[in-house]
């Protein structure tokens, strides 16, 4: 038994592995779940970035604002402890989920706006001359050469999503750093778990991020 | 909620959370600077160093990395700092590294010319660097610089699971309190989102005198955003570089 003087010990290490993969498994589904609300609520506050009138524009571009510019660690709070009061029963998990997903769709927003701004203008004016509706040349013209470009900048969220995972700790959804907590919690061994996690993200990210790299060479010109 | 419950935890975490964006900012600040010089060395040890302290320090989730230097660092160590502190340091160590990326990038952005007219004029590295390089590429900085200054205002929250008592775990023992959530927790958003406005406008300022001194003109905002004043339009670069390095 370790008694917390010698500085690290392998064995709490592969005692650790098990829970290790299970909290993998859970960051990554909800990293997941939290990229496709994003991209999609995201692609949805675009559009009204772009909406024909103020009323839209001006309340989605306030609230998109407000919820970029506070922390995502209250506003996770707000909705787990906040909705219930209201009678809207969530899991923890999926409660974190929603929160990450509405927190970084207001950053995929601005990254489609940049995109769908990149389009030259010739291209509206093509849609207009073959009369395309206003469906079509946004389905058919300008949304697809908007997201190719932003592609990398999309991947680039998804990491910091990853990082800001462990923030579901907070409500107890069984991640990877709250599975490290809890083995911490049992054997008072905290240096392995906690290393083993921290180290996890960097081999995650980093190979990740010179990946998009590449993408970026690819889609990006 | 009761002028109690205020005075006690409310106001001096409001309080809590200034001095730790502004502590964090200072050390991010010379971090991001040191580190992103160093990047632009004329060896490649240096810049290997550099690049490698960027890659783990962005790589890792500031969570995980406070957890470390609050509950590892200890045992590894054998000595402990003061919560505060040790917030201080997570927060700055790994805002620096993103703030070492734009100061990077700004610096590769000034024209290749103005560096060779330094060599032709015989300054030294830190000649060039001082009296060339830095007061063109500092103006440059400070949009990033600003929305990165939101982030970690937004990244102190994280200290509140360590139980250091900023405006979020204030909120967390007014919930205990009053066991009443919706109130304190919209209100404590607002808090944050009006920190973030003054912090933005404070950036704002800085700019336009820091660009004023190389006779430019500060860059637009966009849309609503410019009403609010908050989010500079150098936004979806900022974060390219928190990712990929580079302005490129």
């Amino acid at each position: 038994m370790n008694n917390g003087t010698d500085k690290w010990d392998w064995g709490a290490v592969s005692d650790f592995m098990p829970h290790f993969w299970d909290g993998l498994l859970i960051t990554l589904q909800v990293l997941a779940l939290g990229s496709l609300i994003s991209f999609g609520l995201g692609l949805v506050w675009a559009l009204a970035f772009r909406a024909p009138t103020r009323f839209i524009r001006w309340p989605v571009g306030i609230v998109t604002e407000f919820i970029r510019n506070t922390p995502l660690l209250v506003q996770l709070f707000f909705l787990y402890f906040v909705l219930p009061e209201w009678d809207i029963q969530y899991s923890a998990m999926t409660t974190g989920t929603i929160a990450i997903g509405l927190h970084y769709s207001t950053y995929t927003a601005q990254v489609y706006r940049a995109g769908i701004e990149a389009v030259p203008v010739g291209q509206w004016e093509a849609a207009k001359a073959l009369s395309l509706s206003y469906t079509r040349t946004w389905t058919a013209v300008i949304l697809p050469q908007a997201i190719r470009r932003v592609i990398p900048a999309l991947g680039n969220y998804v990491i910091a999503m990853l990082k800001d995972t462990p923030l579901l700790a907070s409500i107890g959804v069984l991640e990877l750093l709250q599975r490290s907590r809890l083995e911490a919690a049992q054997t008072f061994q905290y240096t392995e778990a906690l290393t083993v996690v921290g180290v996890a993200f960097i081999l995650i990210a980093y190979p990740s991020s010179l990946l998009l790299r590449a993408l970026e060479r690819r889609l990006v010109r | 909620m009761t002028a109690g419950l205020w005075e006690h935890w409310v106001l001096p975490g409001i309080w809590i959370t200034i001095q730790l964006t502004l502590y964090s900012a200072a050390l991010a600040t010379v971090v991001a600077f040191g580190v992103g010089m160093a990047r632009t060395h004329r060896l490649r040890t240096v810049r290997f160093f550099a690049g490698f302290y960027t890659e783990i320090f962005r790589g890792t989730s500031s969570l995980v990395l406070m957890f470390w230097i609050f509950f590892v660092l200890p045992q590894l160590a054998g000595w402990a700092l003061v919560p505060m502190w040790a917030a201080v340091l997570a927060l700055g160590l790994s805002y620096g590294a993103y703030g070492a990326e734009i100061v990077r990038g700004a610096l590769n952005a000034v024209t290749p010319a103005q560096r060779e007219a330094g060599v032709a004029l015989s300054f030294t590295p830190w000649q060039r660097m001082r009296l060339i390089l830095l007061p063109q590429a500092v103006p440059e900085m400070i949009p990033p610089f600003s929305n990165l200054l939101i982030e970690l205002l937004k990244g102190t929250a994280l200290v509140s699971l360590l139980g250091i008592g900023d405006v979020s775990f204030a909120a967390y023992l007014v919930r205990l309190a009053t066991t009443e959530s919706a109130e304190i927790y919209s209100i404590t958003l607002v808090i944050y989102f009006v920190i973030a406005f003054l912090l933005t406008r404070g950036m704002r300022i800085l700019e336009r005198k820091a660009k004023a001194g190389i006779g430019q003109k500060p860059e637009p905002g966009v849309g609503i955003m410019r009403r609010l004043g908050l989010r500079q339009s150098t936004d979806e670069l900022t974060h390219a570089v928190k990712q990929n390095g580079g302005v490129s």
